[in-house]
């Protein structure tokens, strides 16, 4: 099969469907086999594959020119949750569009790091100084919105895509330096502006067993999941922590636990393995990508993929606080499986569009 | 876009690999770091984990066991067990107490009592037990829970088994009853051994026998989920039931004494004086156990408190009495064993007796006085003069010593926890609480008068000595433990006190004669039960002081309050020769041992001696001295 024809890539696809049907399984013991959960989860990875071969197609220098349109369309569906939410006097994530529930901030990850790396390719790099400062502000401000629905977790994706785009782009490291000085004195502020249960989850990373029963209980537990796994595991469906409730959120952001008890160590290394794969194959495509709006958009796809597993994973083996943030492919529900796999469509439309053009 | 700038392809290219390179390597490290955890987590620490995830998922449930059974000797129940529903509360589980307790108020009746106990509970008991809120559901009751289990959580439906004593207020005092565990308990008992048990042994036998009674708790080990839920039981440890235990109370004569007694206030003990089997456990009034079980009401206990006939005391092995002229019984052993006095020569009695160099008049009960009495009249007459000469020979400090011989002044040794010594006075005694021994308190120890306190139990285990060739048995309420399950009976050994050392072992058969004469003779104290009896009984009547009476003025029953009056007491053993029963009997405020305290001996020992009340036909009663 002509794979570059059809512009995907092979590897990073059999990568994903191997994701994808380990996914079915997990989910399926995750949510105290589910039936529906599963086929649930079934019909968003099909709905997620088909948009990453639809965006495969489209052209590179057609996902460039859309690039600010998506980001300001983005920004507008942004501002109108926040009005909902502001009149609904709740927290608000997504706009209710009839048939589904969408979430503008999951478009923002896409947006954010398109419209950086369209921005810088308008220039040479390094980016200049003032050029820097516009960027930050096109990532900063749908950030800071997104926090405030509240949702920490995306919101520092998002971030971060940015943050990841101007790193590629020759940002210079003494600006870099400077502005790590900057947080690092900034921090005790922000702190003060982080919601209780944030500052809890932060403080419970550094000592879980501190509050067992309260906000460290959720680390605990995915802890004693992981552990009891062993090097074999439990055997599939064997989750006692995730079949006995002990697992909080045992199907969406917590399933790595129930896969690491039922698989143990080999299995949860084959995991590990996979995503490694899938992100060197990612990075390897922005290596080859050869010009600056791809180059910078692959590469800060690539890591921002690389950052959404291994918070996951590192939330859940207790290196990391809790913030939500899914297991990609992996967790049931949410609308992230789509954002996920448009990722990979524009990475394969980078790879398999530049050696046509060849 | 025509104002873009020229571009440096190569620096820009060369910039950007530099920078992915600095990321691919972060990469690396950061998935070599989760590496390394995972290994962490899932081997080096797997067997913690392992553990916790037992722990979180396995959770022992304590299965009580039935307690002991208590019968009695012909397997009559006394306290048994049997299921009640109760609702139970594991407040961990409980978001909000107040409100649940608010919704369970829809379902099951609770009153202020329960919620009151509840909350009692809730600061005493240790965490993650269940919590009694009510027992005795109805059928109804129970259904209604049940319907809603799964909407309340936290909330228990148990069927246990419930303490019961089946004939009320029969023997409480030695049968004594179970009740909650309460904090002081709490600290003392080995928690484990009570794990799912709310109650314990408060008094009695089930207090005594707490520890053959309690059984061995089981353990059911329940998977549970997070919620506390219970969901399928993967290994069980039947509990082990308490023993059983057989008594050598007979309930017919506990009932048949009781009745005797009726509404007075006294005390009866009827043992076997070679085993020192206790048939018959006797105060009153009694009460019932059952409300203890669960928490009595306050007003109920306050009730019981401030009743003036005092049911919660114990009297037979807690009352404390002067023994009066049954101490007389014993004496008169004295007076043929002790060298200072001379019990061959009779001794002359005015009616009154006077210690030398004093004008003091210890008055004999007989106005006039017996005229010329030997050991035998003044024994079988009751002669209070006779016995002040014999303590002023002797003196108290050799009283104590021979009557201590008889178990007074210490425990008997009953198996049952508590039980009080008496006392009996000596020189050393009175000086040790800072005041002089009068020559007077002498004179009138020899008739039990004075200091000098027994209880009822002394005075049985002391008269069955008497019985039984100076052997002084420990009374025993229970005859065998019998294990449920097997039906294996051990019989506790029967256990007695080094007998008696008398000089001459006739003198114990003199005296014998003449406590039977006591009640076989006309001139006899007792006379009123023995002058139609079947079988021979030795007995010795008496009466004792509650109120002193004033020099020169004379005791009048009618005139005195109720309260005032003296006790009556009796102690006996029968038959005479093959003795089955010692009796000893206190009627408080009951006037005249003869008429009040014998004829309840007597009823005593016609159950045991003849299995029910019998006479010899045809004898008329004769006219009898109120003695004393």
């Amino acid at each position: 099969m002509d794979w570059q024809r059809l512009h995907l890539d092979k590897t990073l696809l059999f990568a994903l469907l191997g994701l994808a049907v380990i996914s079915l399984f997990v989910v399926y013991s995750g949510s105290a086999k589910d039936v529906n959960a599963t086929l649930g989860h079934f019909m968003r990875l099909l709905l997620g594959f088909t948009v990453l071969v639809v965006v495969a197609q489209l052209r590179p220098e057609i996902i460039e020119r859309w690039a600010p349109y998506v980001f300001i369309g983005g920004m507008l569906l942004l501002i109108a949750v926040l009005a909902i939410g502001v009149i609904g006097k709740g927290a608000q994530r997504w706009l209710n569009l009839g048939l589904f529930r969408f979430q503008p901030s999951e478009l923002m990850k896409l947006a954010v790091p398109m419209m950086l790396a369209w921005f810088l390719a308008r220039a040479n790099l390094p980016p200049t100084l003032p050029r820097l400062a516009a960027a930050f502000f096109m990532m900063a401000v749908p950030a800071f919105m997104i926090m405030k629905q509240p949702d920490l977790g995306t919101a520092l994706l998002v971030f971060s895509a940015g943050v990841f785009v101007l790193f590629l782009a020759g940002m210079h490291w003494r600006i870099i330096l400077l502005l790590l000085a900057a947080i690092v004195i900034a921090a005790p502020f922000a702190w003060n502006y982080l919601h209780d249960y944030q500052r809890q989850r932060i403080l419970t990373m550094f000592n879980p067993e501190a509050d067992p029963l309260g906000t460290g209980y959720h680390t605990i537990q995915a802890m004693i999941a992981v552990g009891s796994g062993g090097i074999y595991g439990k055997g599939w469906l064997n989750s006692s922590q995730a079949h006995l409730d002990y697992l909080p959120e045992s199907s969406t952001d917590f399933i790595f636990a129930v896969f690491a008890e039922e698989f143990g160590l080999i299995g949860s290394l084959l995991l590990v393995a996979i995503y490694t794969l899938i992100v060197a194959r990612s990075l390897l495509i922005a290596y080859l990508a050869k010009d600056t709006f791809t180059r910078l958009l692959a590469g800060s796809l690539s890591l921002t993929f690389f950052l959404y597993f291994f918070v996951n994973i590192g939330m859940v083996t207790g290196i990391l606080p809790i913030v939500g943030i899914p297991l990609p492919v992996m967790s049931y529900g949410g609308t992230s499986i789509v954002t996920i796999m448009a990722t990979f469509g524009i990475l394969m439309s980078i790879q398999t569009h530049r050696k046509i053009a060849e | 876009m025509l104002n873009i700038p020229i571009k440096d392809h190569f620096r820009e290219t060369r910039l950007y690999n530099a920078r992915l390179t600095v990321v691919a390597a972060v990469v690396l490290v950061l998935i070599l770091a989760l590496f390394l955890r995972l290994a962490y987590l899932q081997v080096v620490s797997h067997r913690h984990f392992e553990t916790l995830s037992q722990a979180n998922r396995v959770k022992p449930l304590p299965i009580p066991p039935p307690r002991g059974l208590i019968l009695d000797r012909h397997g009559f129940i006394l306290a048994q067990n049997y299921p009640v529903y109760t609702l139970e509360i594991i407040p961990e589980q409980v978001d909000d107490m107040a409100t649940l307790l608010e919704e369970l108020k829809q379902v099951v009746s609770l009153n202020e009592a329960d919620l009151r106990n509840f909350r009692k509970q809730m600061r005493e008991r240790p965490r993650f037990e269940n919590l009694l809120l009510r027992s005795h559901l109805t059928q109804e009751e129970a259904a209604r829970v049940a319907v809603r289990r799964t909407y309340f959580s936290g909330v228990e439906l148990e069927a246990r088994l419930q303490r019961h004593y089946p004939l009320a207020g029969l023997g409480v005092h030695f049968l004594g009853y179970v009740a909650r565990i309460n904090e002081q308990e709490l600290e003392r008992i080995d928690k484990a051994t009570y794990r799912g048990m709310q109650h314990i042994g408060k008094l009695g036998v089930e207090l005594s026998y707490e520890k053959v009674l309690l059984g061995q708790v089981g353990f059911e080990k329940v998977e549970t989920n997070a919620h506390g839920r219970s969901l399928r039981i993967l290994e069980r440890i039947a509990p082990v039931a308490g023993k059983n235990l057989q008594l050598n109370i007979d309930a017919k004569l506990q009932s048949l004494a009781e009745q005797a007694l009726g509404k007075r206030r006294g005390a009866v003990i009827a043992m076997d004086p070679s085993t020192g089997g206790v048939l018959a456990f006797v105060s009153t009034p009694t009460y019932d156990p059952n409300p203890f079980v669960n928490g009595i009401a306050p007003d109920s206990y306050q009730a019981l408190l401030n009743d003036p006939d005092k049911p919660l005391i114990n009297r037979a092995l807690n009352g404390q009495y002067a023994p009066g002229s049954t101490i007389k019984a014993f004496l008169g052993l004295a007076a043929l064993e002790a060298g200072d006095f001379d019990a061959s020569h009779p001794v002359t009695c005015p009616g009154w007796f006077t210690l030398p160099g004093s004008s003091h008049q210890f008055r004999d009960w007989k106005k006039g006085g017996h005229g010329i009495v030997d050991l035998h009249d003044a024994v079988v007459q009751s002669c209070d003069v006779y016995f002040y000469k014999l303590a002023v020979a002797m003196g108290v400090d050799a009283m104590k010593q021979f009557l201590a011989a008889f178990g007074f002044s210490q425990k008997t040794g009953v198996d049952l926890l508590n039980e009080s010594e008496g006392l009996l006075p000596s020189v050393e005694w009175k000086e040790a609480r800072g005041q002089k021994w009068y020559p007077g308190e002498t004179v009138v120890t020899g008739i039990g008068q004075g200091p000098i306190l027994v209880t009822p139990l002394q005075l049985a285990a002391a008269t069955a000595s008497l019985a039984n060739q100076g052997v002084r048995p420990k009374p025993r309420l229970v005859h065998a433990i019998v294990d449920a399950k097997t039906g294996v009976a051990r019989e506790p050994p029967t256990e007695s006190f080094p007998p008696i050392a008398l000089k001459n072992n006739q003198h114990l058969d003199i005296m014998i004669q003449n406590l039977t004469d006591v009640v076989h003779t006309n001139k006899g104290t007792a006379y009123g039960i023995g002058y139609n009896a079947p079988y021979k009984i030795a007995g010795k009547t008496g009466t004792a002081q509650v109120k002193s009476i004033a020099q020169g003025q004379a005791y009048s029953e009618k005139l005195t309050p109720e309260r005032f009056r003296d006790h009556a007491l009796f102690v006996s053993f029968a038959p005479v020769g093959s003795p089955k029963v010692a009796v000893a009997v206190i009627v408080e405020n009951g006037g005249h041992g003869s008429s009040a305290a014998a004829p309840i001996a007597r009823k005593v020992m016609d159950h045991v001696i003849l299995g029910k009340a019998s006479t010899i036909p045809g004898v008329a009663r004769p006219v009898i001295e109120n003695e004393e």
